[in-house]
């Protein structure tokens, strides 16, 4: 029914799109529709501009302690469950970690199985994939539900009966090229990402024609300018043209061909500039003693033309990286007053400690602001230059190779990874799940073979020092930079935020929470242990007209890696208490969608 | 490979006055590769083990040998694990792909990172499944700090 009604909407807009923008008639403006309605959950982020903010309102600040689980569904899958399900109409899709299966479950019948999808994939790509086997989940668009591989290839389905309409192979898994990113869609494409950071990848941001899968365009991270799809002149960094050669010259000879920039995160879209905003990985290897230069564009916010690929302008946060400070969590798109000026605003909070407001527009940087204290590797970043003033004891680089640089805040980990935040603009706050770790690093020579780890460094990691928290959920106003409430953690905080119009936020926890709580003061209102960690991110829809809230539960990733035995000490600080917490002393693995109610 | 690890030992048995030469317990064949750790501090084959393991194997069997969510604490297995056991599943890989399990333990047979240091490798971690060395980066005998 909504989807009968809503392609009727969409052949209206189509009219209108072919007048405005000029562009050939897209199939797929649908999306832009189907975002605004909150019964319904279409994409990954919630909506193109990654609020993960819902405007459902039932579940309130008042009643949120009378939720409970309404009912649940068991995944199959042991490993790792980032992403989340969407819903569209009466339908919900939930994906899992390798081996990817897809499950169209039917809201009208207590969840039953409408149709399955399991890929066949050479499992040997599990041996390529950097941290668990996890996957962030399918996207919709034109009747198709798109799903990415741990294998790299894409797929497209047919959202009523599951059969495969099409599949492109985007990368090559003996090479280290393997997929774990939710795919975007934009009126006529589907955009992808790879993964493959630690085997040396040449990153990229790949287009493909939803219609077929054919290939649109390709514009990788780091490389020549006709690959990187950019314009000497008019693509810019920090307002300024980047010039030819932008990234080759930053690199010693070829080492850009193994130079990883990769792109896994999550991808926004504003319609009105018509640009798609997202960011790279780290360079490779992690030893950065072996590749001089600002290694372009590792670690970069792009923005690019959604039609052509074309960048409109690049801002790097971290160059020349020495800590694995990947680039690629998610861009925030929220019109917001900066620094007392109404703002068209993209909110980033970094790997690298930093938040981070610039003008979606222009790409001028106006914010950046450490949102974890603990943050110590950089002083703070020239508002100028855009460059993070480092410090040099913790620099890797500069204490060298076989040097171990010690007490590193934030860890590789980052003071956040993919977990993605929540913006809600009835409170104008931003709601961010982050990790409270610190390391130590050491970098060392390896040599580039095809398909092998090329990371070149060991790291330890623990609690910043006398603290025994690895996690804060914290509200960050983005215009001034500043913290507005922490809640502590036991551990990091790796799930994806939700935002509500009914005054809460909800998040899960590493030990198994789903949490709600107030959005004005953090004060927790409801919380339900669900049958293992969560890494997942909050999904809310209606049925029936009523509101639901739903969460993958399903413990890994890379915080399975890191926690699962608990973080070893560095030397000194062994037995201290807090170093020692085992997750696995909580939870264990299994895949479960847990779906939570009022009566 | 495996007499280069005693070779370089006697060397520096010769030269260091008093060590403490870790042994392992268990069924450990004559010539299994050995590890030293004295006060606390490692040869250089044992260091080079854990930096290996920290390029190759710490992203699925988690810091330190410990285990993670989803391969096992090597600490542990090679409590159980002889070395000919041990360097059989590194080389040939081993996978354990069911209904309900997809585990899979890469095949390091080409991997010169792997293959040329799995004596290293094999030492630091008898060395902590001994529970010689604590967690955390060993230091380096002659290293302070
Ligand atoms: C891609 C993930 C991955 C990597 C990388 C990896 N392993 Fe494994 N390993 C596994 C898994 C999963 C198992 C368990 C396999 C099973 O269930 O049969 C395993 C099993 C083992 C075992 C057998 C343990 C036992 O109790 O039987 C040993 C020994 C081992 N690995 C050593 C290593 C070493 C040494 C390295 C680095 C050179 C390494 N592994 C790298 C995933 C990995």
């Amino acid at each position: 029914m909504k989807l009968k009604r809503t392609l009727l909407g969409c052949t209206m807009m189509l009219g209108m799109a072919a007048l405005g923008a000029g562009t050939p008639a897209s199939a797929n403006d649908e999306l832009q529709k189907l975002q605004g309605d909150a019964n319904q959950w279409v994409m990954p982020t919630g909506n193109y501009a990654n609020q993960r903010y819902s405007t459902l309102d039932q579940i309130t600040a008042a009643n949120a302690s009378k939720l409970h689980p309404v009912w649940s569904f068991s995944t199959g899958v042991l490993r790792g469950h980032e992403g989340g399900p969407l819903v569209i109409g009466n339908t919900m899709y939930v994906h899992t970690p390798f081996p990817n299966n897809v499950f169209a479950l039917d809201l009208n019948d207590n969840g039953k199985i409408i149709w399955k999808y399991e890929p066949r994939q050479d499992p040997s790509v599990i041996a390529v994939m950097c941290c668990d086997t996890v996957n962030r989940g399918v996207a919709y668009g034109d009747g198709k539900i798109i799903l990415n591989q741990a294998d790299a290839t894409t797929v497209a389905l047919d959202a009523k009966s599951g059969k495969e309409l099409w599949h492109v192979k985007n990368g090559d898994p003996a090479k280290g090229e393997t997929m774990t990113m939710a795919p975007m869609i934009v009126k006529d494409k589907v955009y992808v990402g790879i993964s493959g950071g630690e085997f040396g990848t040449q990153g990229r941001l790949t287009a493909y024609n939803l219609k077929d899968g054919s290939l649109a365009w390709n514009a990788y991270s780091v490389g020549p300018d006709e690959q990187l799809l950019v314009d000497p002149v008019k693509t810019t960094n920090m307002g300024k043209p980047i010039g030819k050669d932008s990234s080759v010259s930053t690199w010693q000879g070829d080492q850009w061909k193994t130079g990883g920039g990769s792109t896994w995160g999550w991808y926004s879209y504003d319609p009105a500039t018509n640009l798609i905003y997202y960011g790279t990985g780290n360079p490779s290897t992690w030893n950065p003693v072996q590749r001089p230069g600002d290694n372009k564009w590792s670690m970069t916010i792009f923005a690019r033309d959604a039609d052509t690929g074309m960048a409109k302008w690049v801002y790097q946060m971290t160059p020349h990286d020495e800590w694995d400070y990947d680039g690629i969590n998610e861009m925030i798109l929220a019109d917001i007053p900066v620094k007392g000026k109404m703002t068209k605003a993209l909110v980033h909070f970094d790997r690298n400690g930093f938040g981070y407001t610039l003008n979606r527009e222009t790409g001028e940087l106006l914010v950046a602001e450490k949102y974890d204290p603990a943050v110590n590797w950089a002083t703070h970043v020239d508002m100028q230059t855009g460059r993070p003033q480092v410090v040099a004891q913790y620099s890797t680089q500069a204490q060298g190779e076989d040097k171990n640089s010690r007490n590193i805040c934030p860890a590789a980990l980052g003071s956040k990874d993919q977990q993605p935040a929540a913006f809600s603009p009835k409170t104008g706050v931003f709601y961010v799940p982050t990790n409270h770790v610190c390391m130590d690093y050491e970098p060392f020579k390896v040599s580039y073979t095809a398909g092998q780890p090329y990371v070149g460094a060991t790291l330890s990691m623990y609690p910043p020092k006398g603290e025994n928290n690895l996690g804060n959920f914290i509200a960050w106003d983005a215009g001034q930079g500043k913290i507005l409430w922490s809640n502590p953690e036991p551990f990091s905080v790796w799930s994806g935020a939700l935002a509500t119009a009914g005054d809460i936020v909800f998040y899960g926890t590493l030990d198994g929470y789903l949490k709600a709580v107030d959005s004005k003061s953090g004060k927790e209102l409801y919380k339900y242990k669900t049958p293992s960690g969560i890494i997942g991110n909050v999904t809310t829809y209606t049925h029936n007209g009523k509101q639901y809230i739903a969460v993958l539960s399903g413990v890994g990733g890379w915080a399975g890696i890191g926690m699962a035995a608990g973080l070893g000490n560095d030397t000194d600080g062994l037995g201290a208490v807090g170093a020692y917490k085992q997750l696995s002393n909580y939870t264990q693995l299994g895949g479960v969608m847990t779906v939570f109610g009022l009566d | 490979m495996r007499y280069k690890s005693l070779l370089a030992l006697s060397g520096l048995i010769g030269i260091g006055a008093v060590s403490a030469i870790a042994g392992s317990s268990g069924a450990k064949a004559e010539n299994d590769p050995v590890y030293v750790v004295q006060e606390g501090h490692v040869d250089q084959h044992t260091f080079n083990g854990y930096r290996r393991y920290g390029e190759s194997c710490h992203r699925c069997h988690g810091p330190d040998g410990a285990g993670s969510s989803y391969a096992p604490s090597l600490t542990e297995s090679l409590k159980h694990l002889s070395y000919e056991d041990f360097t059989n599943v590194i080389v040939n890989g081993r996978q354990n792909v069911t209904k309900s399990q997809n585990n899979v333990m890469p095949a390091f047979g080409t991997t010169e990172d792997v293959v040329l240091y799995i004596d290293d490798i094999y030492g630091y971690l008898k060395a902590r499944s001994d529970e010689r060395l604590p967690r955390g980066r060993p230091k380096r005998i002659g290293d302070d700090s």
